[in-house]
């Protein structure tokens, strides 16, 4: 197993608006000081409460945000890379809530055409459409309908389509079930299981929710304040969580009556 | 009975979005709603509570104390919503007045029911920030909604709720915008305070776990229909519509998932 992504000393610090004239600018550490390895093949989850710097973090890792300290090395360089195009081929995203990351103007066939024309992929483009159209369980016929004729879960589905259409080696998933209904969330999920498995994706998976990264991930993160406070195998955490913070998160989801 | 809700139905046009809904609620019980977005949840509770758009068509009986709600002037209804019967809403940020000091919109309910003064208002804001778990509540009543976390506001959303001690409450999604654990912070808070009071609860939430840790029924919702009634240990055993029986396997699959990873296998 080869590493695939890094962080070293990972720090963001937003600089706040004055509070008043004359008065200093407050500061925000969104992220501080994360040190992460992420073996190909991996399946990490983040977790953490809202404000914790998850979504934070997985920008900084997708090179949308440049660090204020620390660098992200993908395969042991620094991004930004020379070549940004090669990475993005590489490291693909879907966020949270389908509704407002699919262009509400653009046909589905054109939504997930975006990525393969943008980033200069060589091979057919029709073709690799309708290949990953069909690797996320929606029908071919699907192209030409627009996103507000699709229900929820084909919405995320279409964000999975896009987000795998130049063949990445990294996916990185921003709560990509939060926004979905219960039954629809274990369909998206068992998705990402299949697709992960059947492609050798590496995932990175944020969620403030536990059980979906005890579902998914083998290995685990927790953030708190910007920080990762805990880290290791998904199992030896939640079994034995050591950090304060963690047993809180895992005490406190919600579990159901006589099931033990 | 406190609430007996029959035939409960509402049109936006030609599109019915509450068909049929019936169900009744002792004084001192409680009820959860579960279903999918769109399942008819929220305009149920709306509907009760007289807050449709002037658009939706509404039929059917809702009688709360021995008085026919719907159709209520608009006058009446100020006289009970907020006294006898309490709301508390998803996200705390837009259902308090991001204008106005959080202790006078707790006051707010006091002075308009009861004609307290304003001043005896935040007196009595004082006393139920601190019954809602609020720290520090001379500072807490003089804030600013957006001065509070997200906890916090939801807190001061159920003081609002329960200022007048009202015979019902009702919570609409009101821990899915919170932390896992603030929501169990809230939910637990929520619990006692209603049970204190004596009053009935009609909890609304897509989170069959939430639902299943607060009521002792609960009403699938699905199209606008509720299609399966019952109470949460023989939904739990032996749920009879097969949409419910889909969404306990799935909140089960979620469950020992979560469990798997959390408990020994020897224990």
């Amino acid at each position: 197993m080869s590493l695939i992504l890094e962080t070293r000393g990972l720090s963001r610090i937003f600089s706040l608006p004055r509070a008043g004239f004359g008065k200093e600018r407050a500061v925000r550490r969104a992220v501080v000081d994360v040190n992460l390895k992420v073996e190909e093949g991996a399946r990490l989850g983040i977790v953490g409460e809202s404000g914790s710097g998850k979504t934070t973090l997985a920008k900084l890792l997708l090179g949308l945000d440049t660090p204020s300290e620390g660098e992200v090395r993908f395969r042991g360089q620094a991004i930004p890379l020379a070549d940004m195009h090669s990475f993005r081929r590489q490291v693909q995203v879907v966020f949270q809530d389908p509704r407002s990351s699919l262009n509400p103007r653009m046909q589905v066939g054109d939504i997930v055409r975006e990525p393969l024309e943008c980033l200069n992929v060589t091979e057919n483009h029709d073709t690799r459409i309708i290949e990953v159209i069909t690797e996320v369980g929606l029908p071919k016929d699907l192209v030409q309908r627009f996103p507000h004729e699709l229900s929820g879960g084909q919405r995320q589905r279409v964000a999975i389509a896009r987000a795998l259409a130049p063949r990445p080696k990294v996916l990185i998933a921003d709560e990509p079930v939060s926004a979905l209904d219960v039954l629809v969330r274990d369909e998206i999920l068992s998705l990402l299981a299949d697709l992960t498995t059947n492609l050798g994706l590496t995932l990175i998976l944020i969620s403030h929710d536990l059980s979906v990264v005890a579902r998914l991930c083998d290995d685990v993160v927790v953030m708190q304040h910007g920080t990762a406070v805990e880290k290791g195998k998904t199992m030896d955490v939640f079994r034995a969580p050591r950090h304060e913070f963690t047993k809180r998160l895992i005490t406190a989801v919600p579990r159901l009556p006589g099931t033990k | 009975m406190l609430l007996e809700v029959r035939n409960l139905t509402v049109r936006f046009g030609s599109k019915t979005v509450v068909d049929g809904v019936s169900f009744d609620l002792e004084a001192s019980s409680r009820l959860g709603i579960i279903g999918e977005s769109g399942s008819g949840k929220t305009l149920t509770t709306l509907a009760i509570i007289g807050l449709l758009p002037e658009t939706a068509k509404v039929s059917g009986s809702v009688t709360f104390e021995g008085q026919e709600l719907l159709g209520l002037a608009d006058r009446d209804f100020s006289a009970i919503r907020g006294n006898r019967i309490g709301m508390v809403f998803q996200e705390p940020l837009t259902a308090l007045n991001p204008l106005m000091r959080v202790g006078k919109q707790i006051a707010q309910p006091l002075r308009n029911h009861q004609g307290v003064t304003l001043k005896e208002g935040l007196k009595r804001a004082m006393e139920l920030c601190a019954r809602v778990g609020l720290p520090d509540p001379d500072r807490i009543i003089r804030s600013y909604p957006h001065q509070l976390s997200g906890g916090q506001r939801q807190r001061i959303g159920l003081a609002i709720a329960l200022a007048c001690s009202p015979a019902l409450l009702i919570a609409d999604e009101p821990t899915t915008a919170l932390d896992v654990t603030v929501q169990k912070e809230v939910l637990s808070l929520m619990n006692s305070l209603v049970a204190e009071e004596g009053s009935s609860l009609i909890f609304v939430s897509h989170d069959l776990p939430v639902v299943a840790s607060i009521t002792e029924r609960v009403a699938v919702m699905q199209n606008g229909e509720i299609v399966e009634l019952a109470s949460v240990n023989s939904m739990f055993q032996d749920a009879s519509h097969e949409y419910s029986r889909k969404l306990i396997q799935a909140a089960r699959t979620s469950d020992a998932e979560f469990g798997h990873f959390t408990e020994s296998p020897s224990a």
